[in-house]
């Protein structure tokens, strides 16, 4: 028996980063304090070089390589350039953070590409194996990442209770898999899609494997009742590490839904449906309720990914192509919005100050009126205000649901949205009609103030265009139907 | 021959076992560790006896990868556990109580 030698081209960009990732912590051990722009630099143009990489390596059809263990297709396409994307803001508006916490080293930039790397391997996974080894890579990143700050007791408590709870996720995932393979007798998700075609939909194996992989992707989401994890996570770890965790994760989140349960085992979506509408409203009901009681912004916004979270699976749940297609418009959506949050409290914050009380943002208009506008824009987008992206994104999903015949569901995640807008209007309240506690002018480098910039404007002055983003997502669609 | 139920039973109360041992253990963050070690193992002895019985060798190489990952895994674990207990001498799980809201 011979082994032929697999296609690298579609890994490309995933062994790249992985090559860059490496002599990154070769050379971060080399440098001095003084010029660890270095690493910076190097982090920030692998990132740029894997997104030359893989626009290079586009093509119409997707390619399946190493015995059909990856594929390269659009969708995983768009994902990993989606999360290029984003982790390259974030490694920026972390830079100075960091600096000032004496966290400026190579680790954080290291284990982040390692991140990065894991949920490529996730985006492009068409195997039980490849999903479950880029998830575990992307988790044991973040988990490190979260303990970063190692003299914090909030940032190791935040780390621990992550690690168990990001563990059992994954025993739960695997458990899951393991009774679908026993079932399909396939670990390949195209030929599990198949052998499910065969067996009857009501399988008790097959629907006690299909429980616990939903159990754990909805831990993975932090859907509710799973979300245990997510405030305390977001809270604790440091903000430049929570700008990572709470952006690019999403996106490999995404893709564990759609490879998983949408690629795998469609022919199950009458049970899996079921269990997300629950999942769904409960995460928007409890996110958006909790969240008005947070008097902590990074708390606050963890709620709100919670509800963004039930506001995605909607997409998924109203099991067709334009559901799935404006789930994945939301959910890119949602990580550029939470982006620029997130790096507007790291721009607040500076050395021995953490900007993570709402309070904080008392009267930003007076401060500098720019970065309060800036806030603002992302804030009504969040809260699904016309004419932000998060109002066409909230729309496309809704849209969805009605089309699947679920009024009552568009219905009640609309009156959601309406209780969750409350709590994004008050920060926006704070900032302009509200006195300031401390008059200082707002710093912040001239680099991380022009991203900023266009990060949040992105999402307004991007509008004429959202027809073909939205374009671009449904040909992302397309592509996994075809494979 | 021991038939295939057989196994899936014993994997089922190894599973069951640590999902207990992570909900009720209120005492000892290392007990936790061993607990999820447990919930991976239950998972391996399911892929092992379905590989057997399916005579396919994929579950089997799974298994490898899944006790590779383990190990990473609980090096990491510790490697928190021991931060937390410097900052807070102790692994008492219900000293973990600081970040509420």
């Amino acid at each position: 028996m011979t082994a032929a030698m697999p296609n690298f081209l579609p890994v490309a960009p995933e062994i790249f980063v992985f090559s860059m990732a490496c002599v990154i912590l070769l050379v971060d051990l080399f440098l001095s304090d003084a010029r660890r722009g270095v690493t910076y630099l190097l982090t920030q143009l692998t990132l740029i070089g894997a997104a030359v990489l893989t626009v290079k390596g586009m093509s119409a059809a997707a390619v399946m390589t190493f015995n059909g263990m990856f594929v390269g297709d659009a969708l995983a396409n768009v994902l990993k350039l989606a999360i290029y994307g984003v982790t390259f803001f974030g490694f920026a508006y972390s830079r100075d953070y960091l600096r000032e916490r004496g966290m400026y080293r190579g680790e954080y930039f290291v284990l982040g590409l390692f991140g990065v790397v894991g949920m490529m391997v996730m985006a492009s996974a068409s195997h039980f194996l490849t999903l479950y080894l880029g998830l575990e890579l992307l988790s044991l990143c973040v988990y490190a990442m979260v303990a970063l700050q190692r003299d914090s007791g909030q940032s190791t408590e935040a780390a621990m209770k992550y690690f168990v709870l990001g563990a059992m996720a994954s025993g739960l995932l695997l458990y899951g898999m393991s009774m679908l393979y026993g079932m399909t007798g396939s670990l390949e998700i195209s030929a599990v899609r198949k052998a499910i075609e065969g067996l009857s939909a009501d399988n008790v194996i097959l629907v006690f494997g299909l429980v616990f992989v939903v159990v754990g992707i909805a831990f993975k989401l932090g859907a509710v009742p799973f979300h245990m994890w997510v405030p305390d996570v977001y809270h604790g770890a440091p903000t430049a590490v929570t700008v990572y965790l709470g952006t690019a994760p999403k996106l490999a989140a995404f893709a564990l839904v759609m490879r998983l349960l949408v690629g795998g085992l469609e022919g199950l979506a009458v049970s899996w449906q079921s269990m997300l509408i629950i999942l769904a409203i409960l995460s928007m009901a409890a996110g958006n309720v909790i969240a008005i009681a947070q008097d902590n912004i990074k708390r606050m916004l963890a709620y709100s990914s919670i509800s963004h979270m039930g506001f995605f699976l909607l997409g998924i749940v109203s099991v067709s192509q334009n559901g799935y297609s404006s789930a994945l418009f939301y959910v890119v959506v949602y990580a550029v919005m939470s982006l620029g949050a997130f790096g507007m409290v790291i721009l607040l914050s500076r050395a021995g100050f953490e900007a993570e009380r709402l309070d904080d943002f008392k009267g930003l208009n007076q401060r500098s009126p720019w970065h309060a506008f800036l806030m603002l824009l992302v804030m009504i987008s969040m809260a699904g205000v016309p004419p932000t992206f998060g109002f066409y994104a909230k729309l496309l999903v809704i849209q969805s649901v009605i089309n699947a015949g679920m009024i009552w569901l568009a219905i009640v995640a609309v009156l959601l949205a309406v209780i969750g807008a409350f709590y994004y209007l008050r920060v926006i309240k704070l900032m302009y009609f509200d006195d300031a506690d401390d008059k200082a002018p707002l710093g912040g480098p001239a680099d991380v103030r022009v991203l900023m910039g266009i990060n949040a404007l992105a999402l307004v002055l991007l509008i004429p265009w959202v027809g073909v983003l939205m374009e671009v997502c449904r040909a992302a669609i397309r592509a996994l139907a075809v494979a | 021959m021991v038939p295939l139920s057989h196994y899936l039973i014993l994997g089922a109360i190894l599973f069951a076992l640590s999902v207990v041992g992570i909900f009720l253990n209120r005492k000892n963050l290392v007990v936790l560790l061993m607990a999820i070690e447990l919930m991976l193992l239950a998972v391996n002895m399911n892929f092992v006896a379905f590989a057997h019985f399916l005579g396919d060798l994929g579950g089997q190489v799974f298994v490898f990868f899944i006790l590779t990952v383990a190990a990473a895994e609980s090096a990491i674990g510790l490697a928190i556990l021991v931060v937390v207990f410097r900052n807070r001498r102790s692994i008492n799980v219900e000293d973990l109580d600081s970040l509420k809201g």
